[in-house]
């Protein structure tokens, strides 16, 4: 009898746990515990927006390329809306895509390229159309002064320079890839980072010679790096989109980001950090 | 409720047995004992679930259908196979100079002792990720010893193998070390001071003498470190990079996979998995059961 006596009592256990645990994650996502009851309404009429103004935690999860430009964006939105808290997740898109295609609670997303966007596009978790917000172009990081004489991506085959890429499945690592193609030059990779600022660090830490990133990258590197241009022929034109998510736990604050972030104010941010015009 | 009242006339038993000849008081009845506070069975049963839930959850997402596919995907093979060859370098790296280190550290009386110690235990308790930071900068092309290594002897440890094997070496050893000194203190050193009195050397005393009773400390160490290798991720893929074949151990594969191919990345997990059951089971009696206690 008391084996199964004990059994049930764990199994009850367990269950009151997990309860407790969906409990709080239900109040967690509701907009800001800071503040009171109204703010809960918010959360089910993304239909009728009703002249309140926005409050609460507003989550964007943006590639890694945007870490510095997406920070002054998030920095003049607050300012324009001081109850909203804005919080940056930033990583490699093909991550930002797999962790929101796996429930992670995000408001808006904004990528790389398309490609990862398709998935979260495909799996129905974005509301409304998703929206070109901004390009950028590659360049060659290398060391400041380019001791090694790297002029263009031919040099990437020398045996003497060690080349760093983001894999494949990183965005960075997937136009980067087209670009040898299309310059019909077969590098060989020391390393495939998890993200384009991977690629940045170790041609900043002198662990690489070359990696291929963004030209924004090279801006943000602040000196660190120098970068070199790829002739026009074999450059690839990064085009970054933003979208909602469905499940947005705070849809009103991430209309209005996005509203914002095609906005002249950020897309002079933008340009600013070394991006270009959405196409 | 059932086993209790049997064990209790032999505990009384017991502890007659060590008072002889006194009369014994009638034993108060059991539940006014606080034999078991009630809160700590669910809390168990809580800590139990949260430790096994997700590896119950693992084995029922693993793509079973597609097992065969993935095992033997040629990529698999290869993360496998990094994984097997680099973990087992770092163990035989981490013997080879972590039992002297925890002979040193056991034996050798030296000013400061305490804190070398405590800097050589300091990976165990190191976010890994800072290891390869510090990897990188020691041995990195441009670190205090590598570029000197680089200039010299033209190699360079990380993107490498011999990187991968220093990453995992750097969190795994202190594992070793700490088991093995462990060992070194609990032993019975007579033995060691009748060899010498019977004329062995040094070196035979610890050869012949020292290194058998260490045994089951060191098997234990070994394993510890072995498992705590083969697991390695933060510091491998911040100090040695992430090339599939080269340097992209089964942990990295995990992680990246998961975002391209998550089938791949649970397969890997169960992979994984497999290898850590083994290595308790393998385990079980020799080193952690009581066997290792009773058996001197």
């Amino acid at each position: 009898m008391n084996p199964s006596k004990a059994r049930a009592a764990a199994l009850l256990a367990l269950l009151s746990f997990t309860a407790a645990c969906a409990g709080w994650s239900a109040r967690g996502a509701s907009p800001n515990g800071g503040s009171p009851a109204p703010v809960v309404e918010a959360v089910p009429g993304p239909a009728s927006p009703p002249p309140r103004p926005l409050n609460g935690e507003l989550t964007v999860f943006a590639a890694a390329s945007l870490t510095e430009a997406f920070a002054a964006i998030a920095q003049a939105f607050s300012h324009a809306h001081p109850e909203v808290d804005v919080l940056l997740n930033l990583a490699g898109s093909q991550r930002l895509a797999s962790q929101v295609l796996q429930g992670a609670p995000a408001d808006v997303l904004a990528t790389a390229d398309r490609a990862q966007l398709a998935a979260v596009v495909e799996a129905g978790l974005i509301r409304g159309q998703p929206q070109a917000f901004a390009t950028n172009s590659l360049q060659i990081a290398v060391e400041p002064g380019n001791p090694l004489g790297i002029v263009g991506l031919a040099d990437l085959t020398r045996g003497d320079i060690v080349v760093v890429l983001a894999a494949p499945a990183v965005p960075a690592g997937r136009y980067a890839a087209e670009a040898l193609a299309t310059a019909g030059v077969t590098a060989t990779p020391a390393s495939l980072e998890t993200d384009v600022r991977g690629v940045v660090a170790k041609v900043r830490l002198g662990e690489a010679d070359a990696g291929i990133v963004y030209r924004s990258d090279v801006q943000a590197a602040d000196g660190d790096v120098e970068g070199v241009a790829l002739p026009a022929a074999s450059d690839v034109v990064a085009v970054y989109p933003i979208a909602l998510l469905g499940d947005a736990p705070n849809p009103a604050a991430a209309e209005a980001f996005v509203d914002f972030v095609t906005s002249p104010e950020a897309q002079r941010i933008l340009r600013d950090h070394g991006f270009g015009p959405a196409p | 409720m059932t086993g209790q009242p049997g064990r209790r006339p032999e505990t009384r038993r017991r502890r007659g047995a060590s008072r002889p000849r006194r009369p014994l008081p009638p034993l108060p009845p059991l539940p006014s004992l606080p034999s078991l506070p009630w809160v700590l069975g669910p809390l168990a049963a809580v800590a139990a679930g949260l430790l096994v839930l997700p590896l119950v959850g693992l084995v029922v997402r693993t793509p079973w259908p597609r097992l065969g596919v993935l095992l033997s995907d040629p990529a698999v093979l290869a993360a496998l196979r990094l994984s097997l060859v680099a973990s087992l370098l770092a163990l035989a790296l981490s013997t080879v100079v972590g039992v002297p280190l925890a002979w040193v550290l056991a034996r050798v009386p030296f000013p400061g002792k305490r804190l070398v110690r405590a800097l050589c235990v300091l990976p165990m308790v190191l976010p890994p990720v800072v290891g390869g930071v510090a990897l990188l900068l020691v041995f990195g092309r441009r670190g205090l010893v590598g570029a000197p290594l680089a200039a010299l002897t033209g190699v360079t440890l990380p993107f490498s193998l011999a990187g991968v094997v220093l990453a995992a070496t750097f969190v795994a050893m202190p594992f070793l070390v700490v088991t093995v000194e462990a060992g070194l203190r609990s032993m019975d050193r007579r033995y060691e001071h009748a060899a010498a009195t019977l004329g062995a050397s040094r070196w035979t005393v610890f050869r012949r003498v020292t290194l058998p009773l260490v045994g089951p400390s060191l098997g234990a160490g070994m394993a510890l470190c072995w498992a705590r290798a083969l697991g390695e991720f933060g510091a491998t893929i911040t100090f040695a990079g992430n090339l599939p074949g080269r340097t992209q151990t089964l942990p990295l594969a995990v992680y990246l996979q998961l975002e391209t191919d998550p089938d791949v990345a649970v397969l890997l997990s169960l992979l994984m998995l497999g290898v850590s059951v083994a290595v308790l089971l393998a385990l079980r009696d020799r080193y952690f059961g009581v066997g290792a206690g009773s058996r001197r």
